[in-house]
């Protein structure tokens, strides 16, 4: 395939607008997901809940106002095809792309400059930036800007292979359960089964990228996407916690093999403001 | 049920849990560093940047105003979070607090202890809720920026009462409806 050279202020133009695109659409596929919720919800106060959140995203697209103040920590996959040449630092385009969104978009700074001290970098960067290689000579950008709430909920587990699939249910019925409305329910529900401690934790992120609508490829993963999220909607937790049948829109499971010591999970919870967009440039 | 800051123990007193209320009023903002520095004012024996009595504060920390809007997207934050330094604030004189989530058993026991209430507005919604706030200004710690205290004018902001003083939860009582499994994953009826 022919070398493509990339401009940096392609980049840069791209990661801007999916950043102020993402904050302010949800999307048609996801509110499609919760009208259809409403419809099934049993708790008076959870219908009520699904209909403010609905008006809400509804005015956020048509206003173009972020659907949440929280307009999250943004996070980065990039697919980079072998026969891309680029000449500037791609990590540096991708923060100038999130700079510009949150400095001139009306988007709020919600990252720190230090972890311990604290600060606010006032411009919403570093992004968290995942490279991957692939064939071609384009550049696949997904972009989600994830909520602290929810993240703040997840989790990496190293369980035993013995504990096996019984262990992982477990440990999300029960992750979900503690979590209450703290993520803000109802919610997408991203599991990475494999892999080590942070592959398990990529994969589950990884999960929360894919469309609301699909099933896992691997039939055993898609029949426990669909078991365990009827399960976890017998929690009663409901939307926003206020208690209800609709606690979880999807279940997402991506799987990566592990050592034979080993069963890594890490369970990353999406809030309702369910937040990626993705172009091919 | 409409209710006007500064609410009177009266209008606590009458508020239970699962009721849906609509505020209109001043109100503060105020999250997690905006605590930290009210409660060392606390402790200096400083006067807090507005009179507790009575008021309500409400965990937020909006996105910037766009031109010719008073705020940008304002929904509530965990509350959680928070429930390290209720007490000193309560003890203050601070009646309501609004935020999203449950709370400690430490923060329900001292709430009710001082006769204050914890209503939940809906998380995630900042869009709407902005609609309900017709003027907000900066009036502490501007250096915190989204986490400056903000005071709000607001009509009929929506909240659910979700602790009241009686020691009614909405939490459990409502999640207790709707729950048919534990979380070992054993069904029940």
């Amino acid at each position: 395939m022919q070398m493509r050279k990339i401009e940096k202020q392609l980049i840069i133009n791209t990661v801007k607008r999916l950043a102020l695109d993402a904050n302010m659409h949800i999307g048609e596929s996801f509110l499609d997901k919760l009208r259809n919720a409403l419809k099934l919800e049993k708790s008076n106060i959870g219908k009520h809940v699904l209909n403010q959140i609905i008006e809400n995203d509804e005015i956020a697209s048509n206003d173009f106002e972020p659907m949440c103040q929280d307009t999250g920590l943004v996070v980065v996959f990039l697919e980079v095809g072998y026969d891309v040449h680029f000449d500037f630092d791609l990590y540096d385009a991708v923060n100038e792309g999130v700079r510009q969104a949150y400095t001139e978009g009306g988007l709020r700074k919600s990252v720190t400059l230090h972890p311990i001290t604290r600060g606010n970098s006032n411009d919403n960067t570093p992004a968290i930036i995942h490279l991957k290689l692939v064939e071609g000579n384009q550049i696949k950008i997904t972009l989600a800007p994830k909520g602290g709430g929810s993240e703040n909920m997840s989790l990496v587990k190293m369980l035993t292979p013995a504990e096996g699939i019984e262990g992982i249910k477990k440990l999300v019925l029960k992750s979900i359960f503690e979590a209450g409305g703290k993520p803000c329910p109802p919610l997408v529900v991203g599991i990475g089964i494999g892999g080590n401690l942070e592959k398990s934790a990529l994969i589950a992120k990884e999960a929360l990228m894919r469309d609301i609508n699909d099933e896992s490829s691997d039939p055993l993963l898609a029949k426990l996407e669909k078991e365990w999220l009827e399960e976890i909607n017998l929690l009663g937790i409901g939307p926003m916690g206020f208690g209800g049948t609709t606690t979880a829109l999807a279940v997402k499971i991506n799987a990566f093999p592990c050592h034979i010591a080993s069963l890594p999970v890490a369970i990353n919870i999406q809030c309702h403001a369910s937040r990626h967009q993705s172009a091919l440039i | 049920m409409k209710i006007n800051t500064p609410i009177s123990d009266e209008t606590i007193a009458s508020l239970k849990a699962g009721d849906r209320v609509y505020i209109s009023g001043k109100i503060y903002t105020a999250r997690d560093s905006a605590h930290q520095k009210m409660v060392k004012l606390i402790e200096e024996n400083k006067p807090l940047p507005f009179d507790p009595n009575g008021q309500i504060v409400y965990y937020t920390g909006p996105t910037p105003a766009k031109e010719n809007k008073p705020i940008g997207s304002c929904g509530p934050t965990s509350s959680y979070r928070m429930d390290p330094f209720a007490k000193d604030l309560m003890q203050a004189g601070l009646k309501i607090m609004i935020g999203k989530g449950d709370r400690s058993q430490s923060f329900i026991t001292e709430m009710i202890k001082f006769k204050g209430i914890y209503l939940q507005a809906v998380g995630g919604i900042g869009a709407l809720l902005a609609k309900t706030v017709k003027k907000s200004s900066v009036i502490a710690f501007p250096e915190l920026g989204a986490e400056a205290i903000h005071e709000l004018e607001v009509v009929d902001f929506p909240a659910i009462v979700t602790y009241d003083i009686f020691g009614g939860n909405l939490i459990i009582d409502e999640v207790k409806k709707y729950q048919k499994i534990d979380v070992d994953g054993i069904k029940h009826d």
